[in-house]
């Protein structure tokens, strides 16, 4: 285990009961960033890391361990995708554009981690604006996956999972807009999660596309997210989307049973191209739940080709809107050019790097006079059907369903040249993004030595039943498949 | 002021005008973060992460901004619609942060409503179309002469929330432009929806102006036209943009369309140097708001609890009062004043007295302190009793007015600078005596020839007692005991 | 409907990005290539479907009208490019900027 951070529920226990501290859990996730090589030439898992920092945070949290009721992430170093706003490291979602920005207030999720005893450990890496799926498109460099340095994390919340798959932290936080938290999981041997729509605040995550983003969270197990999750979850005023219901102890899921659940299985989700050996993987997974009790039934979710192109129209055209910010007005980089139409074209077009760039000029495109009709508000009714598909099939008594997560292991750095062919990478999770449904990957086990990601999916706001599943699946499947 | 070749020009073209009325809502906070909206703060002193578009930031409802913008709704009868969504406008301007206005576009909050302005030669009623009524957020402000060679922006006005009232096409003149705004103020005063200052900048006007031969039924080409900062200069902008166009259509050239500016200045109207075709605002749902969504029931409360209209008040002015159209007319003019009347008449139970004073001493006073009738000195109770001390015999009128005028100054009631002043009426007959006594011995060539028949200086004799009583003498006693005097 | 180099420009001006001339030619390939692929979606019948806006059916939530702000850690004068007696510059808009939106 020593090449493992101790499970949030351990460090907790530990701090409880005097054995450990937050300033040694720091500490010791400090000693483990270094071991594995988590710096800028090496691994490069952190866009912004401030060691003093998270020491001086560390000591802020002792008066907390005597606290009555210990907060659910006691002494936890958590790492911080570099897309949410945090008011001592600077935030700049692997842009240039964003070059040194420190946000003057902090996320949501970010207050509640530090309420619950949790220490901010880094801003991870991460594809610019979360524009991708390997982390290779960032202003900081490429993230190498800590299980095969030639290969890429997944993306685009890559540093997370890599921070969370070397060991460094149990608990890091990612955001998801079509897989982003879920595809790395799965690249990198961790949990994953992309709650309900509404479920956690996004007030204070720099927004990609506003319909879909939300934060996702890391875990080095089932536990591990579960907790992370039930800490960041919740009502917030400040997001106008965020939904007002009480937040069920996620992790109590871990006692519950998958006898008698339904669990579906979409046939569009194992089409005859897949991978046969991620699919041997996910059969087994399904005959591990067989075995448990759970009924295996086989369904359809038959908008489901259409999920890539109602994606890569709606979200282009969101960001599009979102990212007219980055002006160079009133923060982040600025280049001088002739009059105030050259400033805004310099700094933009030096700000934002290849992808970025490339979908800002098609979320235009699709929301521009003429076009609109035939792509964003015909891509938005696609997107109803979608979540039809998934309403038809909760509604039908399916408890969750359970597919591959990606359609490939982690792929190697700079192997995926075309950006459709990446765009592909998100075929399997783009659905519960479009459907605001919750989702989480896990580790069902190894093809060439890297790990594949199996994916459950629940009706809105169920979370629990998925970490019901998840729980049971991981205790079938045991340590093996872990990173 | 009428304009000889519009004159002219209408015999054969018509001008069909429709307006765009940006009004600022009357809130404390932003329409979508918890900044003030106080005018003359310190430069960006009013902004937070929201109205600043910090990354991250998300924008949340005001309920107030609806509670107004659905008030404004009703007045101008439209119907509030159950469900409206907010949109993203988007453009890149400098004092736009977001680099997108938040404003409805394909289902605003109401629609098709209508404002009287007046009446037609036959009576029937002039109504002018309200397209709709939809909530936005304003801009900040550029600066373009504070600094040589940059533009400067304050914040502090992003994100105050705003009504866009659009009218139908059917205005055909200045003056019904005019009458239109007149009225449109008017009702937003009344509502008390906002500080409607064309001047201060919380009320905004473009208007949309075309000109067609007269019988056409089609509408022209439009041009828009900007930059008009008084209703006067609407007029006047409405009028030399379609003399403008009528120009071109009479000697068979074609209208473009395209934006105008005027120029108060220069008393004209000039083509705004914006390339056309390059507005394209990428409108869309605004995902960070779910769409607006009002109950039926709030909805009728809405319109339970609405103030009166001036409309309902001139009429309940002229039955319940018996006041006259001139009266009524200046005594609603804005909903404070017709308050302060209407306080006075209940309060003194003589509607016309009351009517006359507000209209004469407390107008002329305004007028020269140039203060507001809702801050005005004199309470309308003290105004009422004052009057009471006039009606009971209690104070002459002359004293009354000079009453007011200590009123105003120390804010006193009328009764203790009655007291006070010395400015009880003296009726006692051998003070009145002694004062007659007096004159007419300061001026015995006018009382010989009185007493000789030349009757009409009786009234310089009785006015030279009543200026030694320093008003308080009962004019009428003063008179009878002159006339005794000399009959003996 | 193919992209041409016109709309890529025009797009681009709309977005406020610069384009190299040769960067604005590859892009009319890579978003063909891309929209290409999204053609799947005119085949898909939609008649009478609602889109897909606002999650939930009770409505935007609304705040009372009343402060305070959220506070910022930091001023302005921290975070800003270019400040003058605590005004944001930018360079002198040119006359037809002055009125595009004015």
């Amino acid at each position: 285990m020593s090449n493992r951070a101790s499970s949030a529920a351990a460090m907790r226990n530990a701090v409880m009961a005097g054995n450990s501290s937050p300033t040694a859990a720091v500490a010791s996730a400090i000693a483990r960033a270094n071991d594995v090589g988590a710096g800028r030439d090496q691994l490069n898992i952190f866009a912004w890391t401030n060691d003093d920092d998270a020491r001086e945070q560390a000591k802020a949290h002792v008066e907390l361990m005597n606290d009555t009721t210990p907060g659910l992430l006691l002494g936890v170093p958590v790492a911080i995708k570099d897309n949410i706003a945090t008011l001592t490291l600077p935030t700049t979602c692997g842009s240039r554009i964003l070059d040194g920005y420190v946000s003057p207030y902090e996320a949501t999720v970010v207050r509640k981690l530090r309420e619950a005893g949790a220490i901010p450990f880094g801003k991870t890496n991460m594809d610019e604006f979360a524009m991708g799926s390997s982390t290779e498109h960032s202003a900081y460099g490429p993230t190498r996956n800590p299980l095969a340095p030639d290969r890429v994390p997944g993306g685009s919340s890559g540093g997370s999972a890599a921070a969370v798959a070397a060991g460094i932290v149990s608990v890091a936080l990612g955001s998801e807009t079509g897989g982003s938290v879920r595809q790395p999981a799965a690249f990198c041997g961790v949990v994953g999660v992309k709650p309900t729509y509404g479920r956690v605040s996004r007030f204070g995550l720099v927004a990609f596309a506003s319909s879909l983003d939300q934060v996702g969270v890391f875990g080095a197990t089932v536990d591990d997210a579960a907790r992370g999750l039930r800490v960041v979850a919740g009502y917030d005023w400040l997001d106008s989307t965020s939904a007002e219901l009480d937040v069920p102890e996620y992790h109590e899921a871990s006692t519950a049973t998958v006898r008698g659940m339904v669990i579906g299985k979409p046939k569009e989700y194992f089409p005859d191209s897949l991978d046969p050996r991620i699919r041997v993987h996910c059969d087994a997974a399904l005959e591990q739940l067989r075995a448990l009790g759970a009924e295996i039934r086989e369904v359809s979710l038959p908008n489901t080709a259409m999920a890539i192109p109602v994606y890569y129209i709606v979200a282009p055209a969101e960001a599009s809107s979102n990212l007219a910010r980055f002006d160079g007005v009133r923060y982040g980089l600025r280049i001088e050019g002739d009059g105030l139409r050259g400033m805004y074209e310099a700094t933009r077009s030096h700000g934002f790097g290849a992808e970025v760039t490339r979908r800002i000029l098609l979320g235009t495109y699709v929301l521009s006079a003429g076009y609109y009709d035939a792509y964003y508000r015909k891509a938005q009714q696609v997107r109803t059907l979608i979540a039809g598909d998934f309403s038809r099939v909760f509604a039908s008594g399916v408890d969750v369903l359970f597919t591959p997560t990606a359609p490939t292991t982690a792929f190697p750095i700079g192997a995926i040249s075309d950006p459709y062919e990446m765009y592909m990478s998100d075929i399997f999770t783009v659905t519960a993004n479009l459907a605001g449904v919750p989702a989480m990957s896990q580790p069902i086990g190894r093809v060439d030595g890297l790990p594949v990601g199996g994916q459950f999916i629940a009706s809105h706001f169920d979370e629990m039943k998925m970490f019901t599943a998840a729980y049971a699946l991981e205790r079938a499947l045991g340590d093996k498949v872990r990173a | 002021m009428s304009n000889a070749e519009v004159d002219a020009l209408s015999a054969d073209w018509e001008m069909v005008v429709g307006l765009e009325v940006h009004v600022q809502l009357k809130t404390r906070t932003k329409a979508f973060c918890a900044c003030s909206t106080e005018f003359g703060a310190p430069p960006n002193r009013n902004t937070c992460p929201v109205c600043l578009a910090l990354p991250g930031a998300l924008p949340v409802l005001n309920a107030h901004a609806v509670e107004l913008a659905t008030r404004t709704s009703l007045a101008l009868n439209c119907s509030v619609q159950p469900v409206s969504v907010f949109a993203r406008k988007n453009y890149f301007y400098p004092d736009l942060p977001k680099g997108y206005q938040i404003s409805q576009f394909d289902k605003p909050l109401a629609t098709d409503g209508w404002v009287e302005i007046g009446a037609r030669a036959d009576g029937s009623p002039i109504r002018i179309g309200v397209t709709r009524v939809h909530m936005e957020e304003d801009a900040g402000k550029s600066i373009h002469d504070r600094f040589p060679g940059v533009t400067a922006i304050d914040l502090n006005r992003s994100g105050t929330p705003l009504v866009e009232i659009v009218s139908e096409p059917d205005i055909r003149s200045s003056e019904q432009a005019g009458a239109y705004l007149r009225v449109l103020k008017q009702i937003l005063e009344y509502m008390d929806v906002s500080d409607v200052s064309m001047e201060e900048g919380s009320l905004r006007v473009d208007a949309n102006v075309s000109a067609r031969r007269r019988g056409e039924t089609k509408l022209g080409t439009k041009a828009e036209v900007k930059n008009m900062n008084s209703f006067f200069g609407v007029e006047r902008a409405l009028e030399m943009e379609f003399i403008r166009q009528a120009r071109v259509l009479k000697s068979g050239g074609t209208v473009l369309q395209q934006t105008m500016l005027w120029d108060a200045g220069k008393n004209e109207v000039r083509p705004s140097r914006t390339k056309e075709g390059s507005h394209d605002y990428r409108y869309f749902p605004e995902p960070d708001l779910p769409p607006l969504v009002l109950a039926i029931d709030w909805i009728e409360k809405m319109k339970h609890d609405m103030p009166e209209l001036p409309a309902a008040r001139r009429a309940r002015f002229a039955t319940d009062y018996g006041l006259g159209e001139y009266d009524v007319d200046v005594l609603t003019a804005n909903p404070h004043l017709a308050d302060y009347y209407e306080s006075v008449a209940r309060a003194s139970d003589d509607p016309k007295t009351s009517a006359n004073w507000v209209m004469g001493e407390v107008l002329a006073q305004l007028k020269q302190s140039e203060e507001r009738i809702d801050a005005f000195r004199v309470r309308p109770a003290d105004l009422a009793q004052l009057l009471g001390l006039v009606r009971d015999g209690v104070v002459t009128l002359t004293s009354a007015k000079r009453i007011f005028v200590r009123m105003i100054a120390t804010g006193n009631p009328p009764a203790q600078i009655a007291e006070q002043e010395g400015l009880v009426k003296v009726d006692d007959t051998s003070q009145l005596d002694a004062w007659l006594d007096e004159v007419i011995a300061e001026m015995p060539a006018e009382a010989q020839r009185y007493r000789d028949g030349e009757k009409r200086l009786q009234g310089v004799l009785v006015g030279a007692a009543m200026k030694k009583s320093k008003g308080r003498a009962d004019p009428k006693m003063l008179n009878q005991l002159l006339v005794e005097r000399f009959t003996e | 409907m193919p992209v041409s180099i016109d709309d890529v420009r025009h797009i681009a001006t709309l977005a406020r990005l610069g384009l190299t001339d040769e960067r604005a030619a590859s892009l009319v390939d890579e978003l063909n290539t891309i929209l290409g692929h999204m053609d799947a979606l005119s085949k898909v019948d939609t008649e009478g479907v609602q889109e897909a806006i606002g999650v939930g059916a009770r409505g935007t939530p609304t705040r009372r009208d009343e402060g305070p702000p959220i506070p910022l850690e930091r001023s302005l004068d921290g975070f800003a490019p270019s400040l003058r007696d605590g005004l944001l510059l930018v360079p002198r808009l040119s006359s037809h900027e002055v009125t595009e939106e004015a």
